[in-house]
């Protein structure tokens, strides 16, 4: 039976031993379409190098992609936490961080606007007056990037949502998408990454209510996971890939990528 | 060739179900080949019996031996037919070739044999659950048959036949008798009882109450239980 | 409506897309299909006919498995497969393999504990006979693995269909990665996070469909094995 199970494993595993990586990713750049338009680009690209590399995204949130990753379960990761990313390379799983592109986050509800956050001074006093309001918030809850930045804006406005967990706050513990389609059902107001929400296709009656604050500024970061901390990884790969994003090629790509006509990442590799 | 498994000696013999003794002190010497026929009436212990002999059920006390060989010894060198026959879900033939797989390999003209023996043998590749219950019936006999048991035990196997299925199943079993198998057959048909039997032995409550030459069971019977149950006074 | 035509539209444009994540979702679960098979089937025949202490404690705990979340199943394979877990060495994570081992771990006991089921029943039926034919151990086994094949599809079909449509636990072990472990429920988790409901919702009909088929065919088996009387 154990022979089967292997000759099995190995029958399918054969074709990806090769110069294959994972990228632990967050989602919005999976769901945003982003890898489908750079994944091709990049494999030509470093093909002409004579390093051709084949790269499987594992697209999580940003809490999952970085406690896998520290499972070793991956050789790049590309997430948007910069100061949990900062402490995956201090830990020495990560060998540097590069700043790769960013976009924002922006607040989307329904149009009726209940808690008229067109008024908003700020996203402070936009979170506030959610809560003023009685509108309904739903948050990922599930420790993602997303997630995290959302926990830091409501400490800055100085309320605790939790208390309210259930009744107003609607804490859903999923991706993106699933949030934005539980918040656009509910007409709740939800936080989310600007690349995610141009590209989804469910937004019925909702819409972007309020962006364009600097607090609500989105860093993305490429790391290469460390062959010390974790033997088994691609190095070599995963080195080229993070490179080639970087890289003049790879910038102009993120640049070019448009979902109807806008443009979700701005390069920003330092 | 004398009969390996014969004397068949049982002695206080014992068996309880729940809490209700259905067996209890039964003694009984089976000497002589041929065919002996238990009868008694319903809930007498004649099945419970049948299936202490053939090792089906462990007794709680007593002793059986079959010729030198104990229950568990004699195993091979005996077979049953049930009452509701059992047959695999598969055709007739194959039914037979499970049974004797060796015969199968060997001489599988046997096979085909056998099913002749029992009028079978146009329906070798049916279903053999399609067959009627007496077709059924005869299969399972000529299927305890291919090992040429020493000892063939049938349990009510005519109950609620046809009567051509009857008469070829009890032929059979004469012809058994006449190889020198020794045969026991449960029965509650008095007439098939009296078209069989060399030998009677009347089981009353969990205990044998005679034991006696067929015609002289018939003729004579010992007890007043066996009388009135020849006399159709006890049904039950 | 729009979902209908939607999955009609995939289909009828052969949208490569879609048949190469059917495809790999009918391998996977087919394969896994097959293991568990081949394990579960002689286990739980095993459990039903055998004799040992215990046993009633083995049957209970199949039946305990046979409820267990997806998700965990999924959970406790990528802990065994994860590079830093004891099965790392293999390099299985995020295969097919490792989703077939999973979709193994979750219908196996499903499998088992229904044809115990199935078996005990026939057990009933033929244990005396059996018994006096001197039919015991592993011929005993393979009989009635021979004459319940027709109410043991029933089993293997239960399995096939929770593999089939199960997501909690590839979509752990296998990362929905595109054109390498994507299969159409992690397909359809993925659409629905985008939003795209009426593709989600196409996809999950040619799912239903596929399923149809399968059941259509098992029903067909069995009413082969009724006129029969082999059921």
């Amino acid at each position: 039976m154990k022979h089967l199970i292997i000759s099995v494993a190995l029958a399918f595993s054969a074709h990806t031993l090769a110069d294959t990586i994972i990228v632990q990713s967050t989602t919005s750049t999976q769901n945003s379409g982003l890898y489908d338009y750079l994944l091709p680009l990049l494999e030509k690209d470093t093909g002409i190098m004579g390093t051709g590399i084949k790269v499987n995204v594992v697209a999580v949130g940003t809490g999952q992609a970085i406690k896998n990753a520290r499972r070793c379960d991956g050789d790049v990761l590309l997430v948007h936490a910069k100061s949990a990313e900062e402490k995956f390379v201090a830990d020495g799983y990560g060998d540097y961080r590069r700043d790769l592109m960013y976009n924002d986050f922006v607040i989307i509800g329904p149009k009726a606007d209940p808690a008229n956050l067109a008024g908003a001074r700020d996203v402070i006093d936009a979170l506030q007056r959610i809560k003023q309001a009685g509108a309904k918030f739903a948050s990922r809850g599930d420790d993602s990037g997303t997630h995290k930045k959302e926990r830091s804006l409501w400490q800055a406005a100085a309320i605790d949502p939790g208390a309210g967990s259930g009744q107003w706050y609607l804490e859903t513990g999923s991706g993106m998408g699933a949030t934005l389609n539980t918040g656009v059902s509910l007409g709740a107001y939800v936080l989310t990454d600007r690349a995610t929400w141009i590209a989804f296709a469910n937004k019925q009656d909702a819409d972007i209510l309020f962006e364009g604050n600097p607090a609500l500024f989105n860093q993305y970061g490429v790391i290469p996971v460390s062959a010390e901390k974790c033997p088994n990884v691609n190095r070599e790969a995963a080195e080229t890939f993070a490179q080639w994003l970087l890289s003049d090629a790879g910038q102009a790509a993120i640049r070019a990528y448009q979902v109807d006509g806008k443009q979700l990442f701005f390069p920003n590799a330092d | 060739m004398p009969n390996a498994l014969l004397p068949i000696c049982i002695s206080d013999l014992g068996l309880i179900k729940g809490d209700r003794p259905v067996l209890q002190g039964v003694n009984l010497r089976i000497n002589e080949p041929g065919i002996t026929v238990v009868m008694g009436p319903n809930g007498a212990g004649k099945t419970m019996f049948l299936r202490c002999l053939h090792g089906l059920i462990t007794p709680d006390q007593g002793l059986i031996t079959l010729g030198s060989l104990t229950v568990a010894g004699s195993r091979d060198e005996q077979a049953m037919v049930f009452q509701q026959p059992v047959l695999l879900r598969r055709t007739v033939l194959q039914n037979l070739a499970f049974a004797a797989p060796w015969i199968a390999k060997t001489d599988p003209r046997r096979l085909i044999q056998a099913l002749e023996s029992v009028n079978l043998d146009d329906r070798a590749d049916q279903p053999a659950r399609m067959l009627s219950g007496g077709e059924q019936q005869r299969l399972a006999l000529a299927r305890a048959l291919l090992s040429e048991p020493a000892l063939l035990l049938l349990d009510e196997a005519t109950a609620s036949l046809d009567p051509a299925s009857v008469l070829l199943i009890e032929s059979l079993v004469k012809v058994q008798s006449a190889r020198g198998a020794k045969v026991i057959l449960v029965s509650h048909d008095q007439s098939q009882a009296r078209r069989l039997a060399d030998e009677i032995v009347f089981i009353s409550n969990g205990r044998v109450a005679e034991q006696s030459p067929a015609d002289q069971f018939f003729t004579a019977p010992q007890t007043p239980m066996a009388k009135a149950y020849l006399a159709g006074e006890i049904l039950f | 409506m729009d979902a209908l035509s939607e999955a009609f539209r995939l289909i009828i444009t052969l949208d490569a897309d879609l048949f190469e994540i059917l495809w790999l979702s009918i391998r996977v679960s087919l394969s896994a299909l097959a293991i568990s098979a081949v394990i579960g089937l002689p286990l739980g025949t095993w459990l039903a006919i055998a004799k040992f202490p215990g046993r009633k404690f083995f049957i209970l705990l199949l039946n305990a498995l046979m409820g267990m979340p997806p998700v965990v199943v999924g959970l406790i394979v990528y802990l065994l497969l994860s590079r830093s877990g004891p099965l790392g060495w293999l390099g299985l994570l995020y295969t097919p393999s490792a989703m077939i081992i999973a979709q193994v771990v979750l219908i196996t006991p499903i499998i088992a504990a229904l044809s115990n089921q199935v078996i005990e029943h026939l057990h009933q039926e033929y244990s005396d006979t059996f018994y006096s034919m001197g039919i015991t151990g592993s011929r005993a086994l393979m009989a009635y693995l021979v004459d319940a094949r027709y109410a043991l599809t029933t089993c293997i079909l239960a399995g096939f269909g929770r593999a089939i449509a199960e997501v909690g636990a590839v979509i752990i072990v296998g990362g929905n990665i595109d054109h390498l472990t994507r299969v159409m429920t992690t397909a359809i988790a993925l659409e629905t996070s985008k939003g795209n409901l009426t593709l989600a919702l196409g996809l999950g009909v040619v799912l239903l469909t596929l399923s149809l088929l399968v059941n259509a065919l098992v029903i067909g088996v069995r009413e082969y094995a009724a006129k029969r009387q082999y059921a």
